[in-house]
């Protein structure tokens, strides 16, 4: 059985090429918004997604132009029709990765950015 | 813990100028034109970011939200206890101008979106973040935007 997911591989092909994650989580949380009023009318299953990054390229930036980098990344993905509602991001560096695990802080990511698409 | 109810009350009079900011720049904006910020769109986006200290951008009022990570983020705001008085929200949903011309103006595609003292901080995630490991209670401090200590103890 295959299941295509469009959205998702183009997300992991970008993020893998670019920023050279040390470790890439995508997941796909559209099923559970799917009732929303907002996705009346969509069909795509590839509209909610939580992505954890840790990559080297976060060093030295604070988190705002972290995230931009990775909305940059997606930005064609983000704007068109029936693309990405929202995106939910964690964006660590692999120091910052391993500290906060660490620190018994396995918390997942919550609370996220909602594209106003 | 007692200010909540009031917190919600006051947020719900700070978010009064939402609908003079939306007539504001509602009329003759064509579709093409949102593509990029006029300077008309500009300077009322100025304007409501320097309306208030603590200013959200947010789909929704604070009282009904009209999605988790707005919702989310003025939860936040609220068990930071941030002075009503020194805090504003603007609903989107309001105003489609409004709602294209911020993420153009911020740099930032999503929303909830946050300013502090006419500073972008951040959407949700980046709030969410700041409140677990303390920056936010930091921040909010020092720009002096958090309700007053009261001067006896209140329990």
């Amino acid at each position: 059985m295959s299941i295509q997911t469009p959205m998702e591989d183009a997300m992991r092909r970008k993020i893998t090429e670019t920023l050279k994650p040390s470790h890439l989580e995508i997941h796909n949380d559209s099923s559970l918004h799917a009732h929303h009023q907002a996705m009346a009318g969509s069909t795509s299953k590839e509209t909610h997604f939580r992505v954890v990054i840790t990559s080297e390229a976060f060093r030295s930036k604070m988190q705002p132009a972290r995230h931009r980098m990775v909305y940059a990344l997606l930005k064609e993905e983000m704007a068109m029709e029936g693309g990405i509602h929202a995106l939910q991001l964690r964006t660590r560096t692999p120091e910052e990765e391993e500290k906060q695990s660490a620190e018994g802080k396995g918390v997942p990511v919550e609370g996220g950015d909602v594209a106003a698409a | 813990m007692i200010a909540r109810p009031l917190l919600s009350s006051a947020f719900r009079l700070a978010a009064r100028p939402a609908p003079s900011f939306a007539s504001k720049f509602s009329p003759r904006i064509s579709p093409i034109a949102l593509r990029y910020l006029s300077a008309e769109t500009r300077q009322a986006i100025d304007k409501a970011v320097a309306s208030a200290p603590v200013v959200l951008f947010m789909k929704g009022t604070p009282e009904t939200p009209q999605c988790g990570f707005s919702r989310a983020s003025i939860q936040i705001l609220g068990l930071q206890g941030v002075d009503p008085a020194k805090f504003t929200a603007f609903n989107v949903l309001e105003d489609e101008a409004l709602r294209q011309g911020i993420k153009e103006y911020s740099e930032w595609p999503t929303i909830p979106q946050l300013y502090v003292d006419k500073e972008f901080v951040g959407g949700c995630d980046i709030l969410v973040a700041m409140h677990q490991n303390g920056e936010l209670a930091k921040m909010l401090e020092e720009k002096k935007v958090l309700v007053p200590a009261e001067g006896g103890e209140s329990k």
